[in-house]
């Protein structure tokens, strides 16, 4: 049994339906990521969790426990808000102990809690400041040592680092990661960045106009995703998401993309998805990532079916690690990742690998994948 | 002459027109607080004048040898109506009523300002929009149904005080002109609330539920701990306004004990004993005006800005 489940939860304002019948479950120590775009219903989710919005249809279990209708405070659960909420009027140490304060718990008890917090979290010399005397970064850490100082069930994180620089958010990022690998405790994550979403979870929950979308660990998500949207969504830079069709090369499947003022290329399919053969002649929408169309030189070595064409690139990105080079395919602006020090020029035209073992294919009447 | 002035004005252009304007400006701006504060400069010095320097001397000059004797008199000897025992029984008549209605009306705005924000329920804007009623509603027209309201609060106390032993208050007038004033003052006072902590951050609330707190200790640890500025400028408000109130005040307590200071002041002038005392009546005046000086001077420090920072964001 999973530790926390959550079962046909449903959450209507009024005439609006804001989450439409959520299944989800994670196992204990889990690390479970809701993304998706803002609006989405991923906030509304946790809040339902918290205890701090009421449900209008379903279950929510931690543990075994039913707790749709306790209070927040008496599920056992902890939260760290995207403005960190920290009480402006107590000191940093007022702040991680007002929980327990409220629970009745004797002050020596508090003080031996703090400590051992601030110990883990380094905000030691903070304690008695103010929270408007702290940086970004240390309200973080005591915005989560106010939630790690309850020892709770369920930890739950709404957008934490979304109010962070670039560097600091990175950072923040390996902290949590590491708070989550040291403590063991089980987490779920509020986020509407997809990198956040595939470097710390154990699963992810991608979500829609409060559905989920796809539900799964964050290599299924990637190389698996089951819908456009989901394709789309997960991925830095995104997936290239080209119209084709499929064709017939001898009696093999062949995915047909059209070229501006040249003849078509034809990519023929090794191991096509049986799905496919049924699209024969028909348009299709072929996603191939970015690091799966690359230089034959970059092509990896061990795939089983990769197909070479021509490309006529238009724009070369150089961004250091790697080289971004766009060329047209299909009508729409293609992303290919090549080696940082390939040889390659703007208007030319280059030998670009398709490695089609790791290539999906959508029905664009219905955005679904075609296995 | 007037020829060299013009054209020494138009030479160098901007500079001397920039500087004119300065002047006008400024010429103005002294011409107004000259204005207020020549009734104020008045009184000052007239409450240090004896009658002598007063009939014979020059209203604006200063006191030629300057005397509490005035002040002395307002506070303990002047004739209010019949009784002569100064004005300090009906100061503290107002102090007795000012600060409980201040208070409670205050606290009631902050509550009332709390729920209607962060506890919101079906048809909050409805009854926030209700309330801000009271806020426009004139004083003369409730002076009638109020009283009658009065009237039968003091009969319930009469039965009270029958039943009990103890009227529990009701039926006394320096109670009832605080019941008066709360009941017209939370209009205002939760028009102030609501509209602070309707830009305080809610997630705060949220965070102290997920602590445990409750209702009440949320208001109390979180709520009022953050609130200084508005309370200050509620505060500032409503002491301003009940202290000066002479409608409700001549009303419902225009006569007896419970006489508040507005009224008292009112009855010094117009109580006439062969000579006016014009320096006794100014320096009871300025009596009357002191404490609201007094909270302008004191709870002002508090108006502080930037209370919230450190809450939420960066």
């Amino acid at each position: 049994m999973a530790f926390l489940e959550i079962d046909g939860l449903r959450k209507r304002f009024g005439q609006v339906e804001i989450l439409k019948g959520i299944d989800l479950d994670l196992e204990k120590g889990g690390f479970l990521v809701l993304v998706g775009p803002s609006g989405c219903g991923k906030s509304t989710l946790l809040n339902t969790i918290a205890g701090l919005e009421t449900i209008t249809a379903g279950e929510i279990r931690v543990d075994g426990r039913t707790i749709n209708d306790l209070h927040p405070s008496k599920r056992d659960i902890a939260m760290v808000f995207q403005s960190y909420a920290l009480y402006p009027n107590m000191t940093v140490a007022g702040n991680i102990s007002f929980g327990m304060e409220m629970r009745g718990v004797p002050a020596a008890e508090r003080q031996k809690a703090i400590d051992k917090v601030a110990k883990v979290l380094q905000i030691g010399h903070l304690l008695q400041r103010k929270p408007s005397q702290l940086s970004g970064g240390q309200r973080q850490r005591v915005a989560m040592g106010r939630a790690l100082v309850r020892d709770p069930k369920l930890f739950l994180f709404d957008e934490p680092l979304s109010n962070l620089d670039a560097k600091l958010r990175v950072d923040m990022r390996i902290e949590i990661k590491r708070l989550h690998a040291t403590t063991g405790t089980t987490i779920v994550y509020v986020t509407h960045d997809q990198i956040e979403a595939m470097t710390l979870a154990t699963k992810i929950a991608v979500m829609r106009d409060g559905e989920v979308q796809q539900f799964g660990t964050p290599a299924e998500i990637y190389n698996n995703p089951s819908n456009l949207f989901v394709a789309d969504f997960m991925g830095s830079p995104a997936m290239n998401l080209i119209p084709a069709t499929i064709g017939a090369e001898g009696n093999a499947l062949s995915v047909v993309l059209q070229r501006e003022a040249r003849e078509p290329i034809s990519l023929p399919m090794a191991n096509a998805p049986a799905g496919l053969s049924a699209f024969q002649g028909k348009p299709i929408i072929f996603g191939v990532r970015p690091e799966a169309l690359t230089d034959p030189e970059g092509a990896e070595r061990n795939a089983s079916n990769i197909a070479t064409a021509d490309c006529h690139i238009e724009v070369v990105e150089p961004a250091g690690s790697d080289t971004f080079a766009v060329t047209n395919l299909g009508g729409k602006g293609v992303v290919a990742r090549l080696r940082a020090d390939a040889n390659i020029q703007p208007g030319t035209n280059t030998p670009l690998a398709f490695n089609l073992t790791k290539a999906v294919f959508f029905d664009p009447a219905t955005e679904t994948r075609i296995r | 002459m007037s020829a060299v002035a013009t054209s020494t004005r138009q030479a160098p252009g901007g500079m001397n027109v920039k500087l004119a304007n300065r002047i006008v400006i400024y010429g103005l701006l002294a011409l107004f607080a000259v204005f207020y504060l020549m009734p104020l400069f008045v009184m000052l010095v007239t409450s240090f004048k004896t009658m002598d320097e007063i009939q014979n001397g020059n209203m604006l000059a200063l006191p030629r040898a300057p005397t509490f004797e005035p002040w002395l008199k307002a506070w303990g000897e002047t004739c209010v109506g019949l009784t002569c025992a100064g004005i300090k029984g009906y100061f503290w008549n107002s102090i007795k009523m000012v600060v409980p209605a201040v208070l409670i009306s205050t606290m009631l705005g902050a509550l009332n300002g709390y729920v209607l924000t962060k506890w919101r329920f079906r048809g909050a804007t409805l009854v926030f929009g209700l309330m801000l009623f009271a806020c426009f509603i004139p004083f003369q027209s409730v002076l009638l149904p109020m009283a009658t309201i009065l009237g039968s609060l003091g009969r319930f106390g009469v039965t009270l005080q029958n039943t009990f032993g103890t009227s529990f208050g009701l039926g006394n007038p320096t109670v009832n002109l605080v019941f008066v004033h709360v009941v017209y003052g939370i209009g205002f006072t939760t028009l102030f609330f609501r509209n602070y902590y309707e830009a305080f951050p809610t997630e705060l609330v949220k965070a102290a539920q997920v602590d445990g707190a409750s209702f009440f200790q949320i208001f109390r640890r979180i709520m009022l701990p953050n609130s200084l500025p508005i309370i200050v400028v509620t505060v500032i408000y409503q002491f301003t306004n009940i202290w000066n109130d002479f409608l409700f005040a001549s009303a419902y307590a225009g006569t007896g004990d419970a006489m508040p200071m507005t009224v008292a002041l009112n009855n010094v002038v117009n109580t006439s004993t062969g000579v006016v005392e014009y320096n006794v009546n100014m320096a009871a005046a300025m009596i009357a005006a002191l404490p609201t000086l007094l909270v302008y001077v004191l709870a002002g420090r508090y108006f502080v800005r930037g209370l919230m920072a450190g809450a939420v964001k960066g």
